[in-house]
């Protein structure tokens, strides 16, 4: 059978944000697979050199809409040790608090896109409604459904009080036996099980070579998770366990986010009944001195990295945000080959890619064999010259 | 008179209108379901009739590579072998025109919109279209056998080949339609594949292949490919209905019609039940399933009705 050429993206109904795979068939069976990114690149590194450390804090939590405490809390922190800064245990608690939420509405969500992408409508259905309540729940404590804005620097921007607290505790019992329901679903359904289990495979040594992290990587039968490797926030005072699996396809990711949603749960519970007592900001200088600081975040995706360079000024010299995505897509085009076509869509949602997270713009010279970086005034005058070709000329307006 | 009472036959009851009436009417009762038991609102009723209606109106768009007459043909084709399957179904206490044999005739009639299906993915010659035909193709040589094998059971017992009496036999005998369960099931199940719904929509899977045969087809066109999927839904419930569930049940006149809207809605929902209910398999999973389960399945119930005919003599 010829083989035939099939671009999966950058439009296209699988995909919740443009990418493309170039997928080889052989009639249904995949026989090579590229990964073109770059198609939602914002330039939000160098947007943040131009703000302030506290208008960085809106600018990083856009960073991504799903794990946007995630990317706030990784940036905070590394502004506060430049600061040297004692955070009050009680913003720490809530911090961790809101974490817990939003890797449940992102599992939760997850599994939902999931059940989409395998043709499993009605799962989709149900994950989504009950996510709505821990989307309440995080309304309920910030003000937000999405971009929460709980972090400032020093602290928290809320405090929680009894009403609060008893309203999510409520909630979450709720899910925790949808989630029961939810398990059984995925580890019983026959139909389920046939798409998901030998889907995808990611052999343990292949996901340590290409350097997956998070669930991905903890379905490969790899313990590694950010929480308990290096913990962070509050996460060394609470009780809960790793949650790894060793298929090593779909069916142990499905398992492995599931029984995380059971831990998270438990660690929600723990931070609401012995919430510490005392303020819940510190004051910071505007200005900080001169220095570097590195941090990580188990993020619902996996290990989320920011670096951040200050100068003295109000201003970050230099930040860089290495999000999960970037780490698991590397194993995607290793899992499609060799599978079937209708395994793709599965086996890119496995890993819970956020493609606006990832992206970043590079200029590459093949003949010197050189890369180079745009400047902000560059991509300025870049932009301006691309609407002028086409007739718009925005520096008249 | 006279000349004038098939027309209307064909062309308002049970033909055309009806036809395609009752079709976006399943469809939106299919959807409604599907939306209550998925915990959602769904559409109101109008909305298949409105879908079509814009449709309708919509610019038509005909690939260069492909070819421009049997592009714009093979929806019509579609709906013609559909319309025409009708007439020797049972709708009422009797088909239109029944002859001895004209279950297989239906049989054939109800394969030509499939392979139009084909025909469409493969003339619009774009990669996810060439993909989702060669999906109808598999998929056709996988739930055809099946369907076949489940029907013949039941004619076998009927002693005959003909829709209309195979419904009166068992409107005679309504004990035996009890022990015709296991092909009703294969016959369900085979007709899902047949209308390509979940977990049976591989040719079309939008997540993997955007839609499939259907890709390149726009407005009017794809309007109609889209009702005569509605049709072809109708006319396969009123098959199962005559062979499975004694047609009329021995009914006269409008009360026979009642009884058939009231079968044909009870086999709709099963049909969305199971839409509901399963992921979408691989196209590989579905010709092993339909092979290794539902073709034995279907050749027990022959088995049974043989035995069935040779103990009532």
């Amino acid at each position: 059978m010829s083989k035939i050429t099939i671009p999966l993206g950058p439009q296209h109904p699988a995909l919740k944000e443009p990418e493309n795979f170039m997928l080889v068939l052989e009639g249904e069976q995949i026989t090579g697979a590229t990964v073109n990114l770059g198609y939602n690149h914002r330039g939000m590194e160098k947007v943040a050199e131009s703000r302030t450390y506290i208008q960085n804090l809106y600018l990083i939590e856009r960073v991504c809409g799903i794990c946007s405490h995630s990317h706030t809390t990784t940036y905070i922190t590394n502004v506060e040790e430049l600061a040297k800064a004692e955070v009050p245990q009680r913003a720490l608690a809530i911090r961790t608090l809101i974490a817990e939420l939003e890797r449940v509405h992102s599992h939760l969500l997850w599994l939902g896109v999931a059940g989409y992408e395998m043709g499993y409508e009605t799962l989709f259905m149900y994950t989504w409604r009950d996510r709505e309540q821990v989307l309440d729940c995080l309304e309920l404590l910030s003000g937000n459904r999405v971009h929460y804005s709980i972090n400032t620097i020093g602290g928290v921007r809320r405090d929680i009080t009894a009403e609060q607290k008893a309203a999510v505790l409520k909630r979450i019992k709720y899910l925790e036996e949808r989630t029961q329901y939810y398990i059984k679903i995925a580890t019983q359904e026959t139909t389920l099980l046939a798409r998901t289990m030998n889907v995808a495979k990611l052999p343990p040594d292949i996901a340590v070579k290409y350097g997956a992290v998070g669930p991905t990587a903890r379905a490969s039968g790899i313990k590694i998770d950010v929480r308990k490797d290096e913990p962070y926030l509050i996460y060394d005072k609470l009780d809960f366990k790793m949650i790894t699996h060793d298929t090593c396809d779909v069916f142990g990711r499905v398992v492995v986010r599931a029984l995380e949603l059971v831990e998270s749960y438990k660690m929600i519970n723990q931070i609401l009944n012995n919430l510490p007592e005392g303020p819940i900001a510190v004051k910071i200088p505007m200005k900080l001195a001169p220095g570097e600081a590195v941090n990580h975040y188990e993020a619902p995706r996996g290990e989320d990295i920011h670096y951040l360079k200050s100068n003295g000024t109000d201003k970050p010299e230099r930040l860089k945000v290495r999000a999960p995505t970037m780490a698991n897509l590397q194993s995607v085009a290793y899992m499609m080959e060799g599978g079937w076509l209708a395994d793709v869509p599965l086996a890119i949602a496995a890993i819970d890619p956020c493609m606006s997270c990832t992206d970043r713009a590079v200029v590459w010279d093949a003949k010197k064999g050189k890369k180079t970086t745009y400047a902000w005034e560059d991509l300025r005058k870049l932009g301006i010259e691309h609407y002028r070709k086409r007739g718009v000329d925005f520096t008249k307006l | 008179m006279e000349s004038i009472l098939p027309f209307a036959y064909i062309i308002i009851f049970p033909g055309f209108l009806f036809l395609a009436v009752y079709g976006l009417f399943l469809q939106w009762f299919d959807r409604k379901l599907c939306a209550v038991m998925q915990n959602r609102v769904g559409p109101p009723w109008f909305q298949p009739f409105a879908d079509f209606t814009k449709l309708l109106a919509k610019e038509i768009i005909v690939p260069d590579a492909a070819d421009s007459a049997m592009f714009r043909s093979l929806p019509f084709f579609a709906i013609a072998a559909v319309m025409t399957a009708l007439i020797s179904i049972p709708v009422g206490r009797s088909a239109l025109f029944s002859f001895q044999g004209d279950m297989v005739a239906v049989i054939y009639l109800l394969t030509i919109p499939t392979v139009t299906f084909f025909l469409a993915g493969w003339s619009s010659t774009s990669p996810y279209s060439t993909v989702g035909a060669m999906r109808v193709l598999t998929q056709l040589f996988a739930y055809e056998v099946p369907l076949m094998l489940s029907l013949i059971g039941p004619a076998i017992l009927a002693g005959t080949w003909n829709l209309t009496e195979i419904a009166a036999f068992f409107s005679a005998h309504p004990a035996l339609i009890l022990l015709q369960a296991p092909g009703l099931f294969a016959a369900l199940v085979a007709l899902q594949g047949k209308l390509e719904r979940m977990p049976f929509d591989i040719p079309h899977a939008k997540n993997e292949i955007v839609g499939g045969q259907f890709t390149e087809y726009t407005g009017r066109l794809f309007g109609f490919f889209c009702l005569a999927v509605d049709m072809e839904m109708v006319v396969g419930a009123a098959l199962i209905n005559a062979v499975f569930m004694g047609g009329s049940l021995g009914t006269h006149g409008a009360a026979a019609i009642a009884v058939f809207l009231v079968k044909t809605l009870f086999i709709a929902f099963l049909l969305a039940v199971l839409k509901v209910l399963m992921a979408r398999i691989r196209i590989e999973q579905m010709v092993n399933f339909c092979w290794k389960y539902l073709a034995p399945v279907a050749m027990a119930q022959i088995a049974l009705d043989i035995f069935l005919k040779y103990k009532l003599g």
